[in-house]
């Protein structure tokens, strides 16, 4: 079992803005109602880098920077994690590729890279700790938080990770339904060093996850379709505060079972 | 850290299938490089193309994976007795005890870049055999090789442009100490296709002549394609693998395609394996360069390898062989540093016929005898994205 404390988090998604407003929502406490998601800032990035950064990495900067907070961002290691990465200018290089002028645009071009959101979060925050990037389609959050938690095993001091994954496009959003924008922040720290929201004990277990699903129709059904959207279960778990036994899918034929505890 | 055994390593790329080929490439000073004749692709450039793959089709039972990226991948799987070494490391351990780690920039998207060739003219629909899950998705590379090896342990795709296959073995050795596996199958592979060879030439960042690594008169990059695999386990006391004996992660923090010009995060990555393995500047024999023959990143590697070695550290780069790999480059250059220290060589820089003055590492030109005891490679990414791994032998 590896042992991390959460101690920041950030999620955005339509009718979820932020921890803090949508905490009652994922206790239970108050109705799920959904709407349109705020345009993502990005509003870490210098103003020229803001300006070349895609949609998808703004959304994913916004949710790092909540769950960040005040820490100090150069001592962070992060981890990002996403199914489809950079859907919308991807999108726009197959049109163009298939079409008679084949010359790219380079920034369209570096923007396309999985490890996008990554890059330009280290530009943001100055930090040279490592930024990983990974995916494993619908398990692309259980897999992310795996690795967030091993690297806090590994003399990483706080290790943030951020899920996040977009609609992508017509004609691929066809074979690829996901239709809801969602992404999600956790900001783990190996020690019970600074106040947490809760106590994560995770373990790898070589079976399908047991999906307890979310009470609120609603959100089950967005747990289901967007791939970052599965942690909604642990946000819920972490914003009633008790003590929660849950699972998560692992590299699609696997599970990340989780302790969730109350801290102090 | 506590090392970790390659019991077993194949790969593949223009230089080659397998060790014997790649090894006799090496040795040979015969380039895979050729001047592009990749379908669709316009460019006056050179690249690295694997020959033969368009004729060699995925067995039936993995047909649902079509594409050439999963066929690299699994024609490296066919060589060097890898398909028996994880036969027995399934006996040893257990399917659900092995993990798998793929690196990859581009996993199958050659096969989208075809479907939206031939989207519905009335509708714009994509062909209605198009398989998003088991070609495009960046997982579909991981999912491809633990379905094709019949794995059940932790699986997932890291994917950070060019430094994919580096990081594999650093989330492998990860699971290896918190005991989320007992062995693990690492790899990387990329395959050419449109958006990269396109996307590198729209950044000027192509030669229109094979690459000349760390030359004076470097123009720019060749691209390539490669997968190499290697099994991992905890080592025994004695062990004769080669095995990995650090590895260090850090990011630019500079700019997204350029690297930090004084290469700090590339240092930092070196520095940080080092300090895993253990050891000194003085205990690195070899550098194998990321070396991709771009001004920029071979000035900024130089600066970097300087710094945290000293002045006139020996190195190469394979880039004149095999070509810019992408997200195999990683693994590809930590393979090949292997074989270098079985088979007791130090490869030159192919193509390198004068080394940039400016440079202060000592760039060979020539192969040299040497049995080396630690040999650093490096693998670096758009993104700022740095990795470095330190292969070695077990103490005597």
């Amino acid at each position: 079992m590896i042992e991390a404390f959460v101690t920041g988090i950030g999620l955005r998604g339509p009718g979820l803005t932020g921890w803090l407003a949508s905490r009652a929502v994922l206790a239970g406490a108050a109705p799920y109602l959904p709407g349109e998601m705020a345009k993502p800032l990005g509003d870490c990035l210098p103003a020229t880098e803001r300006r070349r950064a895609t949609g998808v990495t703004r959304l994913a900067l916004d949710v790092a920077t909540e769950a960040l907070g005040d820490t100090d961002p150069t001592a962070i290691t992060s981890v990002f994690a996403s199914s489809g990465g950079e859907v919308e200018v991807i999108h726009g290089i197959f049109e163009q590729l298939a079409g008679n002028d084949r010359r790219l645009s380079p920034t369209a071009f570096h923007n396309s890279v999985h490890n996008a959101a990554a890059g330009y979060w280290s530009i943001a925050t100055g930090s040279r700790h490592p930024a990983e990037s990974l995916c494993a389609y619908d398990d692309s959050f259980g897999v992310g938080l795996a690795e967030a938690l091993l690297r806090c095993t590994d003399g990483e001091r706080q290790v943030l990770l951020v899920a996040y994954d977009v609609p992508p496009l017509f004609p691929i959003a066809e074979f690829r339904p996901i239709n809801q924008p969602f992404a999600v922040a956790l900001l783990l720290d190996p020690s019970p060093s600074s106040p947490g929201q809760a106590r994560l004990l995770g373990d790898f277990a070589a079976v399908p996850p047991m999906i307890e699903p979310m009470l609120d129709p609603a959100l089950e059904q967005f747990r289901q379709n967007n791939p970052a959207a599965r942690a909604l279960p642990l946000l819920a778990a972490i914003a009633r505060g008790a003590g929660t036994a849950l699972s998560l899918g692992h590299g699609m034929g696997g599970s990340l079972n989780l302790r969730v505890e109350p801290c102090g | 850290m506590r090392p970790v055994a390659i019991r077993d390593y194949t790969l593949i790329s223009a230089l080659g299938a397998g060790r014997a080929a790649t090894l006799e490439g090496l040795r040979t000073a015969r380039s895979g490089l050729t001047p592009c004749d990749f379908p669709g692709a316009d460019i006056p450039t050179w690249i690295g193309r694997v020959a033969g793959i368009e004729a060699c089709p995925l067995p039936s039972r993995l047909t649902a994976f079509e594409c050439r990226n999963h066929r690299l991948a699994f024609q490296a799987l066919q060589h060097d007795g890898f398909l028996s070494a994880v036969a027995e490391a399934v006996r040893r351990h257990g399917r659900e005890r092995i993990a798998v780690v793929i690196g990859t920039s581009t996993s199958g998207i050659l096969e989208t870049e075809a479907a939206y060739r031939h989207r519905d003219p009335e509708t714009g629909r994509l062909p209605r055999d198009f398989r998003y899950p088991q070609t495009q998705n960046t997982f579909a590379a991981a999912d491809f090789v633990r379905t094709a090896l019949n794995l059940g342990g932790p699986t997932l795709a890291i994917s950070t442009a060019c430094s994919s296959s580096a990081k594999v073995f650093a989330s492998a050795a990860r699971m290896l100490a918190a005991g989320w596996c007992d062995a693990a199958v690492v790899g990387g592979v990329d395959s050419l296709c449109l958006t990269t060879l396109y996307g590198f030439n729209a950044l000027s960042l192509v030669s229109d002549e094979p690459c000349r690594p760390v030359d004076r008169d470097r123009k720019g990059i060749s691209i390539g394609e490669a997968a190499g695999f290697a099994l991992l386990e905890h080592p025994h006391p004695g062990d004769p693998s080669p095995l990995l004996l650090g590895y260090g992660e850090s990011a630019d923090a500079y700019h997204m395609s350029s690297p930090h010009p004084d290469g700090l995060g590339a240092a930092l990555a070196m520095t940080e394996c080092l300090a895993r393995a253990g050891l000194e500047p003085r205990g690195v024999d070899f550098t194998l360069l990321h070396g991709t023959a771009t001004p920029a990143n071979d000035s900024a590697e130089d600066r970097a390898l300087s710094s945290v070695l000293g002045a006139g550290a020996p190195c190469s780069s394979i880039k004149g062989w095999t070509g810019h790999t992408l997200g195999a480059a990683g693994i590809l250059n930590a393979l090949i540093a292997c074989l270098c220290l079985e088979e007791d060589f130090l490869p030159p820089s192919l193509n390198t016929l004068s080394v940039d003055p400016a440079f202060t590492s000592r760039v060979l030109l020539r192969e040299e005898r040497f049995t080396a005891r630690a040999i650093l490679s490096n693998a670096f990414g758009f993104g700022g994205s740095n990795a470095s791994l330190l292969l070695g032998r077990a103490a005597a």
